[in-house]
């Protein structure tokens, strides 16, 4: 028998994303926020969490992708750090994958800059792959 | 009233001993249980040593027998059995009613235990039998009831144990009837010898026995045992008796309810996740009156003002059962004192004064340590050695002064030596040396900046590495520390005169109030801690007010020249103006703040309200950026941003030292003169003369009608917010005239009880003047603006009213 995760995913851009289940909280939908003047561009404000103050990641300005059209979605994937919660900032949520382990593999070499150490690895799916997101290194922004 | 020491000793002490009475119940059960047996021994001997400590040598006493027994116990010496169970139960009873004593006549009680005593020495000494008779009696004596049942096996079980352990206990009892009538008369016998003076105790014990013996056992015997006793047990005895019953069993009901009862001990996590809830119910409650702000609903209004008080109280409660007086924290300092002028070689007193300011709990922990540096310093570098003094003239012993108090919603905590103090060429000096300013900087310091740079790290007191100061928190630490709770540092010394280092914390971190601004559509909260004034300006005004000084725009307040910082320019919200800008602003809102020494001027979009708000920290995303102190849910649900004034301050380098330097010394030299100056309020009696009031005693101005003074008996008096308000007249020449117009001007003083109206004829002005101009002939009368001018000192008018 083969040891099988469970993935919460996502897409960002046109990356097909995924965060192990258990590290998300929730997933919201877009919500008002408060933006910070000051912070990193990729920390898009804060946000009123039923009275918890949750601060904001664009995910996408994280993974130095290109700005998209704003009419693209935008969604929240709370999860949870050492430091409470923090919402990543999405386009559009996908379903929770349940993945066969030795799907596995780490990025190749050839995934190189500031990117290499957000992405885990990948799991090889049916004509797609899905990238794991290292979140320890994802919450990691300079001020 | 008992002191607060001995409340605390009382409280504990009760708790204590009850937990005592179930632990040797259940140590019946396992006699052998050593972890109880410590933990009884444990308490008997910490109400031993505060009892020695707190000068109650009966109790102290009676414990110090107690405890050596338990010693025994303890190392497995002795065996506990019910006569010795019996004995410590005594004994609890015993310290028992010297606590009530101590609760209701904060003394011991002149009952002496003498017996209590010698039985308990005797059970560690292995002696029982006879002896263990009369012990019986004597705890009967204290708490009878308690006792009675256990009372009747050991009396008998004592007599003759051998029988006791064979025979049936009903047949038994009757049968040994007899032994036990004539056991407590005579162990009197040896109880003389060993204490010739308690023969009225041991009188009283005997009648204590039969008092055990008549309800249960023998109800026909009462009469002639009674009497059988003879004439010492006639009166006296009976009197002593009650009166100890009354000690433990009224004592133990009724008085300690109101010292141990009252009071809780509460786990400071529970608090912790109360204030969370408080704070929780202050967003709620601050979303709620939004809402009914925006309803006609009169039911709504009404039940939400009702939410509004009833929070508000909450709040206050919750915060009051955080706080602690600051004595918790002194506590150990003078200690440390002591300690540090010995090895120093110095003679340092020290004296406190306000050690009953309280302050939250966080706060208090969070300043121990930056104290215990303070402190340390002024002993070490502050205070000189006793020959230095002498030579200096000053008394040789040097005095370590630590105040606290309460100012505008802050606690003020002041360690003032009367040391050398700080030597500002030698700081100058080592700065350079270790390379932290060039020598020009330091040349073209002043002395005030100079001294802080004795709160720059690497500064710190390296430079002199003694076993005492050098490890531990560098000054630069303490300041981090100081600041990291919302607190400032400030330093003043004067050289061979000694130093005061002041500490201005707030009185919670939790909830503050706050101003809230908008700025380019998004609203942000400004502690009102670092609020001193809001000015706005419009049309002409702000188009002429405001003015630049080399592009760095000012604003003449009340003479002295504020630098304005642009709020949305420091969050990098729009491009900085350009000076035609600057000049062609139709409104401008000013918020003048406060950071460390000096005021500038905030300029914001918009000014909205004042809130109380619940500080929430920011994330590890935002923590790093310094013109934020914290985020808050505002009333409507959105998110704010709390300005750190400091950060801010720091950002537009209001606090720095490049940009304008001489503009900034000028103006901290200002502040110098203002701060050594008070404030004058001058008022004309109509008399003559001039009148010069404080501000700082000033409550309110009003002006009232003369026709709305009403009498009580001679005293003028008038109907203020509800309450009667004396009158009394500033002039020294009686009544006060009010002038065409039938109105007079009323200068409101509170001498923390009341409200006293000064009737003052005509305010005049308010000037700022320096208390150094004159020490003329008259202490109460001064040079004020060119004119003569009468000091009135309010709370001794007050007085009069």
């Amino acid at each position: 028998m083969t040891i099988q995760n469970s993935f919460c995913t996502f897409r960002v851009g046109n990356l097909h994303l995924g965060v192990e289940v258990l590290r998300v909280q929730e997933v919201i939908r877009a919500q008002k926020m408060t933006r910070i003047p000051g912070s990193s561009e990729v920390v898009r404000g804060l946000m009123n969490l039923r009275g918890q103050i949750v601060t904001a990641l664009d995910l996408r300005r994280r993974l130095d992708l290109p700005e998209t059209d704003t009419a693209d979605g935008q969604m929240n994937v709370v999860v949870r750090t050492s430091d409470g919660p923090v919402s990543l900032l999405v386009n559009e949520i996908g379903d929770v994958l349940v993945v066969d382990r030795d799907q596995f593999e780490p990025p190749p070499e050839t995934l190189l800059g500031s990117t290499r150490d957000l992405i885990a690895g990948s799991y090889k799916l049916d004509g797609r792959l899905l990238l794991v997101l290292n979140l320890d290194a994802v919450m990691k922004v300079a001020a | 009233m008992l002191d607060d020491i001995v409340k605390e000793f009382l409280v504990e002490s009760y708790e204590n001993l009850d937990q005592l009475d179930r632990d040797l119940m259940a140590l019946e059960e396992t006699p052998d249980d050593r972890n109880r047996l410590s933990s009884i021994f444990r308490t008997i001997h910490t109400i031993k040593g505060t009892s020695g400590f707190l000068a109650f040598p009966t109790l102290e006493h009676v414990t110090h027998v107690g405890e050596n027994l338990l010693v025994r116990l303890r190392d497995g010496e002795l065996r506990l059995n019910a006569e010795i169970t019996n004995g410590l139960l005594a004994m609890v009873d015993a310290v028992r009613a010297i606590l009530g004593n101590i609760e209701a006549q904060s003394n011991e009680g002149t009952e002496t235990y003498e017996r209590l005593i010698s039985t308990l020495e005797d059970l560690r000494q292995g002696r029982s039998s006879k002896t263990s008779v009369v012990t019986k009696p004597e705890s009967a004596e204290i708490a009878v009831e308690e006792v009675v049942r256990e009372l009747q096996d050991t009396v008998s079980a004592a007599v003759s144990p051998k029988e006791s352990s064979k025979k049936p206990r009903k047949t038994r009892s009757k049968k040994e009837q007899p032994p036990i009538q004539g056991g407590p008369s005579r162990t009197t016998e040896p109880s003389r010898i060993v204490e010739p003076s308690v023969s009225e105790q041991s009188a009283a014990s005997r009648i204590a026995a039969d008092q055990i013996e008549e309800p249960e056992q023998e109800p026909d015997d009462h009469g002639p045992g009674n009497g059988s006793h003879g004439e010492t047990s006639a009166a006296e005895p009976g009197s002593t008796r009650r009166s100890s019953r009354s000690m433990s069993d009224g004592g133990d009901n009724d008085k300690n309810s109101s010292v141990a009862d009252s009071s809780v001990r509460i786990d400071v996590h529970l608090l912790d996740k109360l204030m969370n809830l408080v704070g929780e119910l202050v967003l709620a409650r601050n979303q709620i009156l939004q809402y009914s702000q925006r309803t006609d609903d009169a039911g709504m209004t009404a039940a939400s003002q009702r939410l509004n008080l009833i929070t508000t109280e909450l709040q206050e409660g919750v915060m009051k059962t955080r706080m602690q007086p600051i004595r918790n924290a002194w506590s150990k300092l003078p200690r440390v004192v002591r300690d540090l002028s010995m090895s120093c070689g110095k003679q340092v007193q020290v004296k406190m004064d306000g050690a009953e300011t309280e302050l939250d709990k966080t706060i208090l922990e969070a300043i121990k340590d930056p104290l215990t540096h303070i402190v340390r310093n002024s002993v070490d570098h502050g205070i000189e050695a006793p020959q230095v003094r002498a030579a200096a003239g000053k008394p040789l012993e040097g005095t370590l002064w630590l105040r606290a108090y309460h100012e505008g919603g802050q606690v003020n905590i002041e360690i003032i030596d009367d040391g050398g103090g700080i030597n500002t060429d030698r700081v100058r000096q080592k700065a350079v040396e270790k390379g932290l300013v060039s020598a020009e900087q330091a040349a073209a310091m002043s002395d005030r900046e100079a001294i802080q740079l004795i709160l720059l790290p690497g500064f710190s007191t390296a430079e002199k590495v003694t076993n005492v100061s050098g490890r531990g928190v560098g000054m630069d630490v303490v300041k981090t520390n100081v600041e990291k709770i919302g607190g400032t540092l400030d330093i003043h010394s004067s050289l061979g005169q000694g130093t005061t280092l002041r500490i201005k914390i707030p009185l919670t971190l939790a909830i503050v109030p706050a101003l809230v601004v908008t700025c380019e559509e998004d609203r942000y909260c400004i502690p009102q801690v670092s609020l001193l004034e809001l000015v706005r300006l419009e049309g002409d005004r702000a188009r002429k007010d405001i003015e630049l000084m080399h592009s760095v725009p000012v604003y003449r307040l009340r003479g002295q020249l504020l630098p304005l910082v642009y709020l949305d320019e420091e969050l990098s919200l729009r491009r900085h103006r350009t000076d035609e800008e600057r000049r062609s602003a139709d409104i401008v809102n000013i918020v003048v703040l406060q950071a460390e020494d000096r005021q500038f001027g905030l300029v914001v979009d918009q000014i909205n309200d004042t809130q109380e708000i619940v500080v929430k920290p920011l994330g590890q995303h935002i923590k790093g950026i310094s013109m934020y102190a914290g985020s808050t849910i505002m009333g409507d649900g959105t998110v704010s941003l709390i300005l750190d004034v400091l950060g801010i301050a720091q950002q537009a380098h209001v606090l720095s030292e490049h940009p304008s330097r001489q503009f900034l010394d000028a103006n901290s030299n200002r502040n110098e003169q203002a701060g050594a100056g008070e404030s004058w309020l001058i008022v004309d009696p109509r008399d003559g003369t001039r009148a010069a009031i404080p501000l700082s005693n000033v409550a309110r101005l009003e002006e009232i009608r003369t026709d709305s003074i009403e009498r009580t008996g001679r005293q003028q008096v008038v109907q203020y917010r509800g309450q009667i308000m004396p009158l009394v007249s500033i002039s020294e020449f009686g009544q006060v005239e009010s002038d065409e117009t039938g109105t007079i001007s009323l200068v409101v003083f509170n001498d923390g009880y009341r409200n006293v109206g000064i009737v003052v004829g005509k305010i005049v002005d308010i000037v700022q003047q320096s208390d150094s101009v004159d020490a003329s002939a008259a202490s109460d009368t001064r040079i004020i603006a060119g004119r003569v001018t009468r000091i009135v000192d309010l709370s001794q008018l007050a007085m009069n009213a």
